[in-house]
């Protein structure tokens, strides 16, 4: 549905996304999870065509962005950080003004803007200006605006962002509840947020894509793993076998191929080094090693910068934070 | 076209929903009515002096003595100054806001976004407009003005004010800060009313080019009833430069946000 690839974006001299690559599935929710600062608004304007981006392509609902913006706009519902609302204007007239100018027709306008105040609980107040409504209800008339038109695809920044916990656990609730109809991602920088609302999540820090998966399996690396790339040229079967038997280490995983060389990963113990055993096991089996190196970033390092601490929930749930046990969060 | 319109509804209702609309609106109907009353006074005194001292001499017309004074003069300076107010919000506010994302990420084209502002300011300036021609009305009531100059006068205020309506967009482009993009716009308008001063005094080709491009120069002829093809030509090209101008600026906007 989504499809990011090498995705580089440069404000004069700030590198503000630096080759991002990932995918979102058709009907996933992804988290987009990073601290501030992390590119995470500017990946997103880049994907709802506000912003060009310097390198790279991105497709949204099998459009191109900057070869049909126009087709992938009409897919696209965007929450940006802060709701682009008129202030003077009442709910109802807002939402019929996005209406037109997302291209819901004319005789089915009526219709939708009754389907998505109900959806976002905003009836009553349709008839106000949005100028007088309280920071939840202006929130969720942003998230109305950005359903109108039925898209596709979602794209939230921040959604619960300035809001308190009454209302973060609602938006989140409503998030969840579109979940089936669309496809969602959402920007956070609150770590347990992602495993309350997304099926994937995507890290971001400085720009850059530093893990990728479920979100309980980044807690199983966050908790228990390091991770060693290793390219190696031999016969694959028998390195992953003797690899696998090297004091500490826990999983072996073939990531790519590039002709006979083969790039291997391998998670180990936490705080045992294994690079030096496993330079001698490929050595001695007599198999040419051409690269060997812990993998980037450590994740530890970028959760310390996210926020763990959830608004939603209990003061004292919050008061000792895990990071491992807040982002397996609960159901 | 649809999105054309519901931007140029929109624009229109939000000048409506705040004080701008009625500031304007009031401001220019008190000067214009200033002016008439003024103007009609003094024909009526004029008109009274020549029955006294035996109709002989060449008499303006009310044409020429009310309707071609309050066009041509100080109203135009006026609008230099008005239109500023109408332009200054156009993409300032949006930008301030951030609804100018909305915006650039609907499936709406650059295009349409800025002639739906357009139209939208343009609808203000016509309700302007509409307001001079009821006092004007009263001439046909009291007296018997030629009918026909008027329809150039209207085509001229038209353009005239067009122009200025997609300059200052341009201008508003710029900034965040509504205050600034009406400044500027006015010390622009200024700039490009006084520009055919210089001819006034000395004429060479310099001084000639500067004529051309001022803004006041071409208005004479719509004022006289006139609709003459270089001038309409003249204001035509300013309202397309200002929304070239306007595309190019949103353009670059992109860039940084
Ligand atoms: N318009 C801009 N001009 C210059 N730098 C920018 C601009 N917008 C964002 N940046 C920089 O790009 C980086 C990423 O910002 P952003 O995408 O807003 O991060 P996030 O949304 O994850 O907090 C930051 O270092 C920020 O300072
Ligand atoms: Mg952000």
């Amino acid at each position: 549905m989504i499809q990011v690839e090498h995705l580089t974006k440069r404000y004069g001299p700030t590198l503000a996304v630096s080759d991002v690559s990932f995918e979102v599935q058709k009907g996933e929710v992804l988290g987009f999870l990073g601290p501030n600062g992390a590119g995470k608004t500017t990946t997103m304007r880049i994907l709802t065509g506000f912003l060009p981006p310097t390198d790279g392509r991105a497709r949204v609902a099998g459009y191109d962005i900057s070869e049909s913006p126009i087709e992938a706009k009409k897919r696209t519902g965007y929450l940006p950080e802060n709701p682009p609302l008129y202030p003077e204007m009442t709910a109802r007239e807002y939402l019929a003004f996005v209406g037109k100018i997302k291209g819901v027709p004319r005789r089915d306008l009526k219709a939708r803007m009754g389907e998505v105040a109900e959806k976002c609980a905003i009836e009553d107040v349709l008839h106000r200006p949005i100028g007088k409504l309280s920071k939840g209800y202006r929130q969720r008339v942003g998230i109305a605006q950005a359903i109108i038109h039925n898209p596709e695809v979602l794209i939230l920044d921040e959604p619960t962002a300035g809001l308190d916990p009454k209302q973060i656990i609602e938006t989140r609730q409503l998030i969840r509840s579109l979940a089936g109809q669309h496809t969602v991602i959402l920007s956070t920088h609150i770590l347990p947020e992602v495993s309350k609302t997304c099926n994937r999540v995507v890290v971001i820090n400085q720009g850059k894509v530093a893990a990728a998966g479920a979100p309980d399996e980044l807690n199983l690396r966050l908790q228990g793993f390091e991770t060693v790339l290793v390219t190696v040229e031999g016969p694959a079967a028998e390195i992953i076998d003797r690899l696998q038997r090297v004091a500490g280490v826990n999983l072996v995983e073939p990531r790519e191929s590039a002709g006979a060389r083969m790039t291997f990963e391998i998670h180990a113990e936490k705080g045992n080094d294994v690079r030096a055993e496993l330079a001698r096991a490929i050595v001695e089996s007599q198999w040419n090693l051409y690269e060997l190196k812990t993998s980037g970033m450590s994740l530890e390092d970028i959760f310390l910068k996210l926020t763990t601490r959830d608004l939603s929930e209990e003061p004292d749930s919050a008061a000792a934070p895990d990071l491992g046990q807040q982002l397996a969060g609960e159901a | 076209m649809r999105n054309v319109m519901a931007i140029a509804g929109k624009e229109l209702r939000a000048y409506f929903h705040s004080p701008i609309a009625y500031l304007v609106m009031t401001v220019w109907s008190l000067l214009c009515g200033y002016l008439f009353y003024v103007y009609t006074q003094a024909y009526a005194a004029a008109s009274i002096r020549r029955e006294m001292s035996g109709a002989s001499m060449p008499f303006p017309t009310i044409n020429d003595f009310i309707i071609r004074s309050m066009l041509q003069g100080f109203l135009m300076v006026v609008l230099l100054f008005l239109i500023p107010l109408i332009t200054m919000r156009l993409y300032s506010e949006e930008k301030k806001t951030g609804t100018i994302e909305l915006l650039l990420t609907s499936p709406v084209s650059d295009l349409q976004i800025i002639l739906g502002k357009y139209v939208g300011a343009l609808a203000l300036y016509a309700t302007l407009i509409a307001l001079t021609f009821l006092y004007l009305g009263l001439l046909f009531i009291y007296g018997n003005p030629d009918a026909k100059p008027l329809l150039a006068n209207v085509l001229g205020l038209f353009l005239y004010g067009g122009a200025l309506l997609a300059l200052g967009m341009w201008i508003s482009t710029f900034t965040k800060n509504q205050i600034i993009a009406g400044v500027v716009a006015m010390v622009l308008f200024l700039i490009l009313f006084v520009l055919n001063w210089p001819s006034q005094i000395t004429f060479n080709p310099f001084t000639q080019v500067l004529s051309y491009l001022s803004l006041g120069s071409h208005l004479d002829n719509f004022a006289k009833g006139v609709i003459d093809l270089p001038d309409v030509v003249y204001y035509l090209s300013a309202i397309v430069l200002g929304l070239f101008l306007t595309a190019r600026s949103v353009d670059a906007l992109k860039g940084r946000p």
